[in-house]
């Protein structure tokens, strides 16, 4: 439609203003799952022992629990907000249930829904914070972040170990499958809310009222959408899905700790954004974030099967590869992002 | 210490000029948190002066809040321009570990040629460092939180490679002078702080670099459209922020004489934006105010102190940063203060709306 220097201007600055919208936000997503055959293909060649499926699923449970972390983080950044207590509320969570299970002997079965009440109840009241007071939900979570990393410390300032025999007994059960391949118990919990939050957000009208809100705020509450509503649920959902992700890494770890988690919450929003979820809302893909999750553990793996490499290489490539995903989600982009 | 408005106003108007003045909030809980202090040790204002050197209890919130005070003035004016710095905690990182890095592979660690260089070293790598948060977030438009968030992750991973995962250990006296020296009896990170505030509110006052800040995060659209050059500010904001950090992370490594990658810095970004939002500095740009920084800093500086004093577990510290930050921010929320406040808003006459109060207070502020 626009002609001469003005539509060559056009085409420098958004090289792929012609790729239909539909596809165009689809891009970040098709080179992230090129990206993660080609860190398998090449991890194959380099490294013995590398090419099996194992491997794969070995990323599952070493990651389950940040893959349902950032699940509850997709439903956040997809209405533009963030959060960032989740690392926080894991550590809380693995700490609540090590020190409910063994310092009162309470059983799992009691202290599992308590704790993941206090994730759903803490993301609810941060919500709750950020619609009715208009505060930027980046500094609401910050003091969620700093509260529950504080509340761990108040709890214990030591590592609790956990010896209790059915926590132990679940922790180390190995769902076997064909071949002798096997994944762990938290792998399928993760696995499930991955399905569970794919359902909720491309077939239930909440999710639809999320990608709204996203998109545009002001006018999904003119479309008369539950706005409020729907902010103050995906927090919740965000604190629900962190808790549980506490829980998985208690079962990981078999133990509670103030340090645990550390910085996941950033794993949580790079995972989501390699995933092709754009920051400003409104468009992404919670599958996309599965994705996500599996890039960042390969590189572990990647890191892990190379040897010589320091295990601080994992958290620069993390960063290029964000800086490199965020770029192209710019490029992308038609619109510049309405800041705030 | 205490920052007093102008005392030279009209007799009647001066109780409301002071209730009404942004530092007298900050300046009140610095106040309360210090005489809080007193009531469980004695000797908490006391200031002694041994072997030439100062020394006391508020010494040493100075001393210790120097690089926090450093951190929180980048951060202030970036947050003026209604962007957030999540990277300066890497940066403190980076720095302390290139510039000990230098300092214990050099020839002559205890010469002051050797500390210039690895002071200009890290200075140097914060140019750069800032430069890409700049590009980033007025070259491409990523959100700042975002653009920085990138430094963030990867920053501490850069640091500890340039440790190599060790704690580096550095001897040198003009080294250690940085951050644990004194000079004229004061220590010399407190000196130095107060130089680069003080140059700082010199520059951004006296010329209009702070009002094109301010205009800037206040309305970026507008600012563009009256031929500021917002793109060239941002960066600018960035990249001394960056360096900012820098110097605060020589500080804190010299003055534990070391540098580790991984907890050297570590969320400082956060209590430098507590500072900053507690100095009275809002989040959604537009306006800030140094010296409201540099009370925000005293008070979190000081507020770490007290949990010592108290014998309450260091790490709990976070659980009253986490009130403080949550008070604070709603106490700035407009919308907090309508629905909270109103009672006493309906009270005076002319003020029924925001849009009736402001010319009122533009009137104050005349």
């Amino acid at each position: 439609m626009s002609t001469g220097i003005a539509g060559a201007a056009a085409g420098l600055t958004r090289p792929f203003a012609t790729v239909s919208p539909r596809t165009r936000t689809r891009i970040p997503l098709i080179v992230t799952a090129v990206l993660l055959v080609v860190m398998f293909s090449v991890g194959s060649v380099r490294y013995e022992g590398f090419l099996s499926a194992q491997v794969v699923l070995n990323l599952l449970i070493d990651n389950g629990f940040l893959l349902v972390v950032a699940v509850g983080a997709t439903f956040v950044i997809l209405t533009g907000g963030i959060d960032l207590s989740v690392g926080s509320m894991v550590a809380l969570s693995t700490m609540l249930t090590a020190w409910l299970v063994e310092s009162h002997g309470w059983p799992l079965a009691a202290v599992i829904p308590l704790v993941l009440l206090v994730g759903a109840a803490s993301g609810t009241l941060m919500g709750w914070i950020i619609h009715t007071f208009e505060i930027q939900p980046f500094i609401v979570t910050l003091a969620g972040m700093f509260l529950a990393r504080g509340l761990c410390y108040t709890i214990s300032t030591e590592s609790i170990t956990i010896s209790d025999p059915t926590t132990a007994g679940i922790a180390q059960t190995r769902l076997y499958g064909p071949g002798g391949l096997f994944v762990s118990i938290p792998v399928v919990i993760a696995l499930a809310v991955l399905v569970i939050a794919f359902v909720v957000l491309h077939h239930t009208r909440f999710g639809r009222n999320v990608y709204a809100l996203g998109g545009n705020e002001s006018s999904a509450r003119l479309m008369g959408l539950p706005a409020g509503s729907t902010k103050i649920a995906v927090y919740a959902v965000s604190g629900l899905c962190s808790a549980l992700g506490g829980v998985l890494l208690t079962f990981y770890m078999l133990s509670g700790y103030a340090l645990h988690a550390m910085g996941m919450e950033l794993d949580a929003i790079a995972a989501t954004v390699i995933g092709g979820t754009l920051l400003t809302g409104g468009s992404g893909f919670v599958l996309g974030t599965a994705l996500g999750v599996l890039v960042l553990g390969m590189i572990q793996t990647v890191v892990n099967f190379q040897g010589t490499l320091s295990s601080w290489w994992t958290r620069i490539v993390i960063g290029a590869l964000l800086l490199v995903f965020i770029v192209l989600q710019r490029l992308m982009s038609g619109r510049r992002p309405a800041t705030d | 210490m205490t920052t007093q408005p102008a005392k030279s106003e009209a007799a009647g108007g001066i109780g409301r000029r002071l209730a009404g003045h942004r530092l007298l909030w900050p300046a009140l809980i610095l106040l309360a948190l210090l005489l809080g202090n007193l009531a469980f040790h004695h000797d908490f204002f006391s200031v002694r002066i041994r072997d030439g050197h100062l020394y006391g209890s508020l010494i040493d919130i100075l001393q210790f809040g120097a690089p926090l005070v450093l951190v929180a003035l980048g951060m202030t004016l970036v947050i003026a321009t209604r962007g957030i710095d999540l990277s300066v905690g890497s940066t403190v990182a980076i720095a302390g570990a290139l510039a000990c890095g230098h300092i214990s592979t050099a020839a002559d660690p205890g010469s002051v040629a050797t500390m210039l260089t690895a002071a200009a070293l890290a200075l140097g790598v914060a140019l750069v460092l800032g430069l890409s948060n700049g590009f980033l977030v007025s070259g491409l438009g990523v959100q700042p939180i975002v653009a920085t968030l990138i430094l963030m992750v990867a920053g501490r991973g850069v640091a500890q490679l340039i440790t190599d995962g060790q704690i580096i250990t550095v001897t040198s006296a003009p080294y250690k002078m940085i951050g644990g020296g004194y000079w004229l009896t004061f220590p010399f990170a407190v000196l130095l702080a107060a130089a680069l505030v003080a140059l700082t509110a010199f520059v951004t006052r006296r010329s209009a670099l702070g009002m094109l800040i301010e205009s800037v995060g206040g309305n970026p659209a507008a600012s563009r459209l009256v031929g500021i050059r917002a793109g060239g500010l941002l960066a600018l904001v960035y990249v001394f922020s960056a360096l900012c950090a820098a110097v605060a992370g020589l500080m804190i490594s010299s003055n534990v004489s070391s540098a580790d990658g991984n907890n050297a810095g570590l969320w400082i970004e956060l209590d430098a934006i507590l500072a900053v939002v507690v100095g009275g500095t809002a989040l959604t740009g537009g306006r800030f105010s140094l010296g409201g920084t540099v009370l925000g800093a005293l008070i979190i500086q000081t507020l770490s102190t007290t949990v010592y004093t108290l014998g309450v577990p260091p790490e709990t510290t976070l659980v009253f940063k986490a009130f403080v930050v949550i008070v604070v921010c709603l106490v700035q929320s407009p919308v907090f203060r309508a629905k909270v406040l109103r009672r006493r808003r309906t009270t005076t006459p002319r003020s029924h709306t925001t849009a009736g109060a402001a010319p009122q207070q533009q009137e104050a502020g005349a």
